[in-house]
């Protein structure tokens, strides 16, 4: 009996009837300059092919020189999830045929990874869930095929395929946990919580700018199943490249569900890796591991091994930034929040963006409203991740600048960021052509109060009579009357000082 | 005049062309001359730059007519193994695989050739991928030894001391992985040198075992051999395993030339079954030369020596087996059966069945076994367990002498054809050379007169700890100043004329 053909389980009827193992593999592309073995540029979006050198294209004769630079942050990595660092390693060949890899071997680690054994604590809903680091080693990424024509976008069916070298060699760490256990139904966030964690935990170090939507920070999602009152762990799936913390956290969803309703169905799970597909939410098979290649590992010759000085480590250890744990629960006294407000923004990814938004100029609180309220709703409406909706901390500063100051109030500043989203430019340019800056010259604003006043005889007759509090329908009016863009406040005074009031 | 020049030594000709006696161009034009003559008959070189040599011979001489002071090998000319990668020529290994390839950089060897001002003549057969012990392996046809043209030139670097045996040239450049530079001089009464590994740089050099390939020069005298290896060894960034440490000081040993009070070693083990009775003899005079030119001559047991062979058999090939993977016909060299009907694989496949000779299959088929799962453990792991014990009898060899001494191999230059279907056989004439390849320590051959049996020329292999390659110069050129007065000329004076000279 093989997989069968039944649909996924429910996730809660999943989670009755199962326990889920997960373990996370994260590659994370370092922002050193260089790349790992030559010196080309790493920068990110360059033309094909002309970021590369004989080294990173394989090229015969050409060989590798270790980037200390990149060694130097996979320690500060490993330090920063409390690892333990090798005394002494070597880099290894992984040995297998594919176009985007020029020498046809990546030079990786094996058994000898630089950091091994540590562990990185999240939290999840105030409970404290510790995710164990079973290594940290550093390798070179490969090129990037183009698959052209077919299908599938794959190499099988396409019609012709184009490699771009300018990735291959770029200094990749690959973060690997021990298999997670006792999650339970919070596994798809633990996953998420991890990932989020871990990536602001090497933003902070400075080794990468860790963003996802360009590839520089992806993650392999392993899940497997136990029924529930059972202690062996199932077979694993394995989803590669997941890009989004999003994606993360819907990927474990899916492959419990998947894994649960081929199990309950009597089927087996396969060992295979699988594809996540962000428009389905859902994981399709890939490659079958049970006809897994022989990577032929063995110590690579062309390199001398690592022996990182015990004084020098201790060094790296006290230039560690402040964990990101700790500097949120600091950030959190700072702008007062409580902790169910402070879980909210570090959950989506907010902490960051409202911390340059300060940065930039903000008060706390408007820089906070702005993401996580305005700016939250279209990020979830696109299903996107806050930081990659087309907007910058220092565009958020400006518009709650433009609120502060009078010249805007909280709805026009909703359409300044929608014009700023839509790609029409700095806050200042979408006031400017769309015509949003509040009417407060006493001018403009004096005749429509003027006009108002003629039209309501009686409400104005009341005012004049002392019943102040109906000033509120002219203004109302007066608001109507300019679509919004008054200055309420001063449109108020201006009414009681016509009516003689004031 | 032209034959004149072609017989003076690489530091003669350095002196006449500094002098301005001669011009570089000269030279160049009387070396041309000579492998128009004789090379139809020997086949030493694969391409002939005659343009470009006689371009950087008159850029020799405007330096020389500037004023500019030359150093002592510059306009020297230099036949240069297709292993080194060359800007301006064609770079091939002996392979149809890089057929015209043209490599996009020079090898670091081949840029101090030019910086020292040498003119490099062209570039030389060798067995394909250096992995061979005749030339027979070159996919472009054998090379005939200047001593007996039935014979071969020894292997992988027979081009290159067919060259210099057949005064092609003064000068060439070799690599040693198993005896590829030691083997071929063996055979052809010239001296040639494996500089300590990581000496010299592998920048460059198309790899074929990394862990073991030295770049080592060939000269008719030890003088020559010696400016040529300081021209070119020497620190270099762009290769990881390249020793940071000043060059022993070879010149000055070679011109000291003295052996009193040297304590030298004479290995028991390489003798007996399977040497040629003419070699031993030899060999025994040329122990005795030393003892009497004031040597302490003790003998040296190295139990561990047997098992070099084998374990060199694992572990190159392992070596191999990944070094070669990347000509897969999609960057550079042969691609054949792309017809836009087959897939990637198929043309990689087409393109390696027909690229790679027999040789280079078996020993990348060795190597795949070799690191395969299961039996990694078996083959290169119990191999490098011997390079272990081979490196502590060499320590504990060198406790007791300054040198080790044996014959370079085993038999004189054997007739062309005679191994070429035994791949065992051919494997037993790097017996004695092997061992200082795995341990990575200095070795050099020189000529110690020749066989009664067949008059071919045989080697003294004289083998000193890492970066005491000084020590080979001193021994090699005592033996040489010893043999010359003996003889009453160089050994390579009593050569058979070629057909085409004179
Ligand atoms: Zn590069």
């Amino acid at each position: 009996m093989s997989t069968t053909t039944t649909g996924p389980m429910g996730y809660d009827e999943a989670l009755e009837a199962y326990e889920p193992v997960l373990g996370l593999e994260t590659h994370v592309e370092l922002g050193t300059a260089s790349k790992m073995f030559c010196g080309c540029s790493t920068t990110f979006g360059g033309e094909p092919n002309t970021q590369v050198c004989p080294v990173c294209l394989g090229l015969p004769g050409a060989l590798p020189v270790a980037n200390a630079a990149a060694i130097e942050y996979t320690i500060k990595i490993g330090l920063a999830l409390n690892c333990s660092i090798a005394e002494w390693c070597r880099f290894a060949r992984k040995n297998y045929f594919y176009p985007d890899m020029p020498k046809n071997f990546q030079i990786s680690q094996y058994d000898e990874p630089l950091c091994f054994d540590g562990y990185l604590d999240v939290e999840i809903d105030g409970r404290t869930v510790r995710v164990e680091i079973e290594r940290v080693h550093l390798e070179e990424d490969t090129g990037k095929s183009l698959h052209v024509g077919g299908s599938t976008g794959r190499i099988h069916g396409a019609d012709y395929s184009l490699v771009d070298y300018n990735r291959a060699g770029i200094p990749l760490v690959e973060i690997v946990t021990k298999p997670i256990v006792g999650t339970d139904r919070l596994a798809p966030e633990v996953a998420r919580a991890y990932v989020t964690e871990l990536r602001e935990l090497v933003r902070a170090i400075g080794a990468s700018d860790v963003r996802m939507e360009e590839g520089s920070l992806r993650c392999d999602v392993n899940v497997s199943l136990m029924p529930r009152g059972s202690s062996e762990w199932g077979t694993r799936s394995e989803t590669k490249n997941v890009n989004s913390l999003r994606s993360v956290e819907r990927a474990v969803r899916s492959e419990i569900s998947r894994q649960a309703g081929v199990l309950a169905a009597g089927g087996r799970v396969v060992q295979e890796t699988r594809h996540f597909h962000e428009d389905t939410g859902e994981t399709t098979s890939g490659r079958s591991k049970e006809e897994a290649q022989d990577y032929r590992y063995f110590p690579e010759p062309d390199l001398v091994p690592i022996a990182p000085d015990r004084a020098w480590v201790d060094r790296l250890r006290t230039e560690l930034p402040e964990p990101p744990s700790v500097r949120r629960r600091r950030l959190q006294a700072e702008w007062g929040l409580s902790d169910l407000d402070m879980a909210a923004m570090h959950n989506a990814g907010a902490i960051e963006l409202v911390e340059a938004t300060i940065a930039a100029g903000a008060p706390a609180a408007d820089a906070r409203k702005w993401w996580m309220g305005e700016l939250a709703r279209r990020a979830n409406e696109q299903a996107v991740e806050l930081v990659e909706l087309p907007v910058t901390p220092a565009q958020v500063a400006r518009v709650a600048q433009l609120v502060a100051s009078g010249s805007l109030n909280d709805k026009l500043a909703r359409q300044v960021l929608e014009g700023v989203l839509a790609g029409e430019g700095e806050p200042d340019k979408v006031v400017e052509a769309r015509g949003l800056a509040i009417v407060s010259d006493d001018g403009a604003l004096g005749d429509v109060v003027d006009q108002v006043i003629a039209d309501n005889p009686d409400v104005a007759d009341k005012i004049r009579g002392g019943k102040v509090a109906a000033a509120g329908a002219l203004v109302g009016a007066v608001m109507k009357a300019t679509r919004g863009q008054a200055d309420a406040g001063r449109a108020r005074e201006l009414i009681l000082e016509r009516l003689g009031v004031s | 005049m032209s034959s004149d020049l072609t017989r003076k030594s690489a530091a003669q000709l350095g002196e006449l062309i500094a002098s301005g006696e001669t011009s570089a161009v000269e030279v160049a034009q009387a070396h041309l001359d000579r492998i128009a003559a004789v090379d139809p008959e020997i086949k030493a070189f694969l391409h002939v730059n005659a343009d470009g040599a006689l371009e950087q011979a008159r850029a020799v001489d405007a330096r020389r007519a500037a004023g500019e002071e030359l150093g002592p090998l510059a306009g020297v000319p230099i036949a240069h193994k297709d292993v080194f990668t060359t800007r301006d020529q064609p770079t091939t290994c002996g392979s149809r695989i890089l057929e015209g390839w043209r490599p996009p950089y020079d090898a670091t060897v081949t840029a101090r050739l030019r910086a020292a001002g040498l003119v490099i003549l062209g570039k030389t057969n060798m067995d394909e991928f250096a992995m061979g012990s005749s030339t027979e392996n070159s996919a472009y046809g054998v090379t005939h030894n200047p001593w007996d043209p039935s014979r071969v030139p020894g292997g992988s670097s027979g081009g290159s001391s067919a060259a210099v045996a057949a005064y092609m040239a003064p000068l060439s450049t070799g690599t040693d992985t198993g005896g590829s530079i030691r083997q071929p001089a063996a055979v052809t009464g010239i001296v040639g040198t494996k500089p300590t590994y990581g000496g010299s740089s592998r920048y460059g050099v198309v790899a074929f075992a990394s862990s073991l390939d030295s770049p080592g020069p060939f000269g008719r005298t030890v003088l020559d051999t010696a400016l040529l290896h300081e021209a070119f060894a020497g620190h270099d960034p762009m290769d990881a395993t390249s020793i940071d440490a000043p060059v022993p000081p070879v010149v000055e040993a070679a011109r000291r030339a003295d052996v009193d009070g040297l304590r030298v070693g004479v290995v028991r083990e390489f003798g007996g079954e399977g040497y040629q009775a003419g070699v031993e003899q030899r060999f025994r005079e040329t122990v005795e030369l030393l003892e009497s030119l004031g040597a302490k001559v003790t003998e040296v047991s190295c139990p561990h020596f047997a098992y070099a062979l084998p374990a060199y058999y694992l572990i190159a090939p392992s070596e191999v087996s990944s070094n070669l993977a990347r000509f897969d016909a999609m960057r550079y060299g042969l691609r054949l059966g792309d017809d836009g009907t087959r897939s990637a694989e198929e043309v990689m496949s087409l393109t390696r069945e027909a690229g790679f000779g027999a040789e280079v299959k078996r020993r990348i088929m060795l190597g795949t076994f070799a690191l395969s799962s299961g039996y990694y453990d078996a083959y290169y792991g119990q191999a490098q367990k011997v390079r272990t014990l081979i490196n502590r009898d060499f320590d504990a060899a060198f406790e007791q002498v300054d040198v080790l001494v044996s014959p370079t191999t085993p038999t004189t230059a054997f007739p062309i054809g005679e191994r070429a279907d035994d791949p065992m056989a051919m494997y037993l004439a790097d017996l004695c050379t092997i061992p200082s390849d795995l341990s990575g320590n200095a070795a050099i051959s020189v000529p110690c007169g020749l066989s009664p049996e067949d008059g071919l020329p045989v080697g003294f292999q004289i083998m000193a700890p890492p970066l005491a390659d000084d020590r080979l110069y001193r021994v090699g050129a005592a033996v040489e100043a010893a043999f010359t007065d003996r003889w009453g000329g160089p050994l390579l004076d009593t050569a058979p004329e070629l057909g085409g000279a004179r």
